[in-house]
């Protein structure tokens, strides 16, 4: 088995705030191959942002530290760089789109300025190469005219349009793993399935690992390879899509994919999950998901279970799953 | 582009239309200027004859008129005190008032924005209170308090800066310049650093940091410029405030400037040197204006495209 | 585990459970700032009980005594005596009404008049709203000390003056102020339905528009007020202000201009006042936009 572009173990990520230590991340592992995509999955506040920002070591400061664990890029040992490293690491060997594409591009500066900057940073390009470059990159992302497009300011691109930038700013170098949060959340319909294709064409063309992060389960159903699903700072369940599709062993993935409303499916109501979700500065102590789950056992709301294997490939953190 | 410049430009004429019939009135209600010019034994014959000679027996309207049709060829009359024309004593004053202000602008600017920016960054720290510090003081402490204190003390007892007037050269424009910058360096510093915290906050900045972008480049380049029009903003306003109450910094110091020459005119009654003064303020603060509002477009290119 | 370098990488906090951030918008009181105005307006309500002299009262033989913590300090003159041998803290304390007066009656005037052109102008828009800002920028650009040295020529200097020439003035920055909330305002959907629902012109300005405009009127009063007591001072100061007998802080600073250096007080100790009143207003001026409405940060 080739060594994973991405590998994290045991990944914990405290964050300081004036109600407590919040456990944004809380023991998280998993790992992404060459041309994989994980699904990240989760309520808000799940911690899947949280831990993609600790894979770059951009949590917010001061207030946040990662506390243990590990995360291997390449076999390459991140937590113990320092920060002059992660930088140079930091879209060049793993990039980010995030959500809203009408605040993530400078509205000061214009397409060309922002497209430049990497590939000036990644590649040392100057003058009339770096800007043939930064339109090969629009180009790649499917923007149509892509000269006169890198002197035109983010005001007068739409969403859709913002985000491929964005797409084609994050594959500059190219990067080995490319995390998107929510890319297509603030897309209209129509254009989230032809973003979502582009992602699939870049992945495949640079052999990326990608990280998928979303709360939307239609979209894991389409464009990931596996998926790992988090509640309150810990992944509870993952496994390949259609497993997970066909056969979710946790109670809380379970619930997830019962609460989908289904055309064609008689309901006499909309299934939600009762409870709220934990505040993170004050977990109970046993499994997160206790006090909400419909099968819980006085087990659970002792010791907080590990990951059992349910099936190949497929894991579930809860104790109904318990080998032994 | 320039259909904006024009617009503005129109509006600011209209602006100073208005405020020359204001001045107009203004200048006359402070008095008869003869009662001061002309000796205690004049008779009623003397004054009858100085009012025509002075043009001051004409209807009100056609005094106005004249008055504006040639102020906007830059004949402003005569000072009634002086017995020069008024554009003679602009022409001496004005540029000091100008200097003097420039100098103090530029002076703040080069402290508030360093300070500004850096108590963003580093927010929180000993660096951030002590601005914050100075910010509030500046903007709490009376100028003139200031004023007379640094001039008994540094000019007078330590002697190491001139007491007042501008012959010294560079030395004479430290002590006002000092004192009328200093509120300025306040204002702007607060300014600078809500602004940065407000831009570092946000997705762009984010991305920038994604990216790799080294935080250098991050915060100078990516974050100041979006934190820079309601600075720009402040930094036209405070201008005009320099220039035009620059009149207690200009008399606690002896400065020959327009402040000096307003004061001057108003005590004496002299019509042509009070009107003429409050238009070349109100005309300063106008291009002021119409230059701040197209540094905005320089910086901001939703502004320049008409949104 | 690598040593967290302390740079600046400082990104928002993501979407994290805790309690509800309405807690985090509610300071501490901003007890210094209360305690000062309180202090002072004590003092300026109180001062015929308070004052242990009348300020007027001048004294040649008690001139240039320093305050009682100095050498040849009594106990009789707590401030010190100026150089008329007029006691210091009497002066001090009836000049604070004449600050404070200035201050809050010249502000009063001019936000009630200002915040009107405002939202009348925002609410109506078009030729009204046009007219109305060219009459403000004009207003702007009129520098007051100059208005109110004509005044002071003409009329005299008085009290009313000060107050007349700083308000006649102060008006457009509230119109422009207020304007620009009233145009943000009227985007949102809540003045529409209540077009919708019949209300009439008096009817939105007062009960819709005006009530969600208040914090912004509340902050700029506060934070103005200091600014025009040194105004006022500064006029006193120039001989524009209050005129003598009545003590006020700026003509007190004048008057000791010569002594900076050798009787301090008489200049020092009203500048300390001002300082005082003036740092104070603008701490709750700061503490009221941070709570209130922490987007007026231009204000």
């Amino acid at each position: 088995m080739a060594v994973p572009v991405i590998d994290v173990q045991d990944l914990r990520t405290h964050l300081v705030t004036r109600w407590g230590t919040v456990k944004a991340v809380d023991g998280v592992s998993f790992s992404v191959a060459e041309g994989e995509t994980l699904g990240l999955v989760g309520e808000s506040g799940s911690g899947k942002s949280m831990t993609c920002l600790s894979l770059i070591r951009l949590t917010p400061r001061p207030a946040s530290r990662i506390v243990s664990g590990s995360i291997r890029l390449d076999g390459d040992e991140l937590t113990t760089k320092s920060e002059a490293e992660m930088q140079k690491i930091r879209g060049r060997k793993i990039a980010m789109i995030l959500q809203d594409p009408m605040s993530s591009l400078n509205p000061v500066y214009s397409i060309g300025m922002q497209v430049r900057e990497p590939v000036s940073m990644y590649h040392g390009l100057r003058g009339k190469s770096l800007t043939a470059r930064a339109a090969a990159l629009l180009s790649a992302v499917r923007i149509p005219a892509p000269e006169t497009r890198l002197r035109a300011f983010p005001f007068q691109m739409s969403g859709g349009m913002r985000q491929r930038v964005v797409g084609a700013m994050a594959i500059a170098a190219p990067p080995r793993l490319l995390i998107a949060d929510e890319p297509t959340t603030s897309l209209d319909l129509t254009i989230q399935a032809q973003y979502l294709g582009l992602l699939e064409e870049l992945q495949h063309r640079h052999r990326l690992a990608m990280i998928f992060i979303t709360h939307n389960l239609g979209i894991v159903s389409k464009i990931c390879d596996r998926v790992a699903v988090m509640y309150a700072g810990r992944i509870v369940e993952t496994g390949p899509v259609r497993q997970i599709f066909k056969a979710p062993a946790h109670p809380y993935t379970r619930a997830l994919l019962e609460s989908i409303p289904r055309l064609g499916a008689r309901r006499e109501h909309l299934t939600a999950i009762d409870g709220q979700p934990p505040d993170l500065a004050r977990l109970p102590s046993g499994c997160s998901f206790a006090p909400r789950c419909p099968q819980v056992m006085d087990r659970c709301r002792v010791e907080a279970p590990p990951a059992f294997p349910v099936a190949p490939g497929q894991t579930s953190a809860c104790w109904l799953h318990a080998t032994a | 582009m320039i259909r904006f410049v024009l617009s503005r430009l129109a509006q600011s004429l209209v602006a100073l239309a208005i405020l020359s019939v204001v001045v107009f009135i203004l200048a006359r209600a402070t008095g008869d200027p003869l009662q001061l010019i002309l000796p205690m034994s004049a008779t009623a014959e003397d004054y009858a004859e100085a009012r025509r000679y002075l043009g001051l027996d004409r209807p009100y309207v056609e005094q106005y008129l004249s008055f504006v049709g040639r102020a906007v060829t830059g004949d402003f009359g005569v000072s009634l005190r002086a017995r020069r024309p008024v554009i003679e004593l602009l022409q001496e004053r004005l540029p000091n008032s100008i200097r003097l202000a420039a100098f103090a602008m530029a002076v703040s600017l080069s402290i508030a924005f360093p300070l500004g920016v850096l108590a963003a960054v580093r927010k929180g720290t000993g660096l951030d209170r002590a601005a914050q510090v100075v910010a509030v003081l500046g903007q709490s402490l009376p100028t003139f308090w200031v004023s007379i204190v640094l001039v008994e003390v540094v000019a007078g007892r330590l002697q190491w800066l001139p007491a007042g007037g501008n012959d010294a050269g560079l030395a004479s424009y430290v002590l006002p310049g000092f004192t009328l910058g200093w509120f300025v360096v306040a204002g702007m510093m607060r300014l600078l650093r809500s602004g940065m915290l407000e831009v570092l906050d946000s997705e762009y900045v984010k991305l920038a940091r994604v990216k790799g972008v080294l935080e250098p480049r991050v915060v100078w380049i990516h974050a100041l410029k979006n934190a820079l029009i309601p600075v720009v903003t402040f930094a036209g306003i405070y201008f005009s405030i320099l220039v035009t109450t620059a009149i207690v910094v200009e008399t606690v110091f002896a400065w020959p400037g327009l402040g000096r020459l307003a004061y001057e005119g108003i005590s004496a009654r002299d019509f042509p040197v009070i009107q003429a003064v409050v238009l070349t303020t109100a005309a300063i603060v106008a291009l002021v204006s119409l230059s701040v509002d197209c540094l905005y477009a320089v910086i901001d290119p939703r502004i320049r495209h008409g949104r | 585990m690598a040593a967290e370098p302390a740079t600046g990488a400082a990104l928002p906090l993501p979407d994290v459970q805790a309690r509800p951030s309405t807690e985090s918008r509610a300071r501490r009181l901003p007890v210094f700032s209360l305690g000062i105005i309180a202090l002072f307006v004590l003092v300026a309500i109180l001062a015929p009980l308070l004052s242990p002299a009348d300020p007027a009262d001048q004294s040649l033989r008690n001139r240039f005594k320093p305050p009682v913590w100095m050498e040849g300090g009594t106990a009789k003159h707590l401030l010190g005596t100026d150089r008329l041998g007029r006691d210091m803290l009497s002066r001090i304390i009836w000049g604070s009404r004449v600050s404070l007066a200035a201050g809050v009656i010249t502000v009063l005037i001019a936000s009630a008049f200002g915040a009107a052109v405002g939202l009348v102008a925002g609410y109506y828009g078009g030729r009204v709203d046009v007219v109305l800002m060219r009459i403000t920028d004009a207003t702007m650009s009129f520098p007051v000390i100059l208005l109110a040295l004509i005044l002071a020529v003409t009329i005299g200097p008085s009290f009313t003056n000060v107050v007349v020439a700083i308000a006649v003035i102060l008006w457009a920055r509230y119109a422009r102020v207020m304007r620009g909330q009233v145009l943000t305002l009227m985007n949102l959907d809540f003045i529409a339905q209540a077009r919708i629902a019949g209300a009439g012109a008096w009817r939105i300005i007062t009960r819709h528009l005006f009530p969600n405009t208040l914090n912004t009127l509340v902050v700029l009063v506060t934070l103005q007020i200091g600014y025009v007591i040194i105004l006022e001072a500064s006029l006193s100061f120039l001989g524009a202000g209050i005129p003598p007998p009545t003590p006020a802080w700026g003509s007190m600073i004048a008057e000791g201009r010569e002594f900076v250096t050798s009787a301090w007080w008489v200049s020092g100790l009203p500048g300390l006042a001002i300082l005082l009143v003036v740092l104070a207003f603008n701490l709750l001026g700061d503490w009221l936009r941070d709570t209130l409405d922490p987007k007026l940060r231009q204000l």
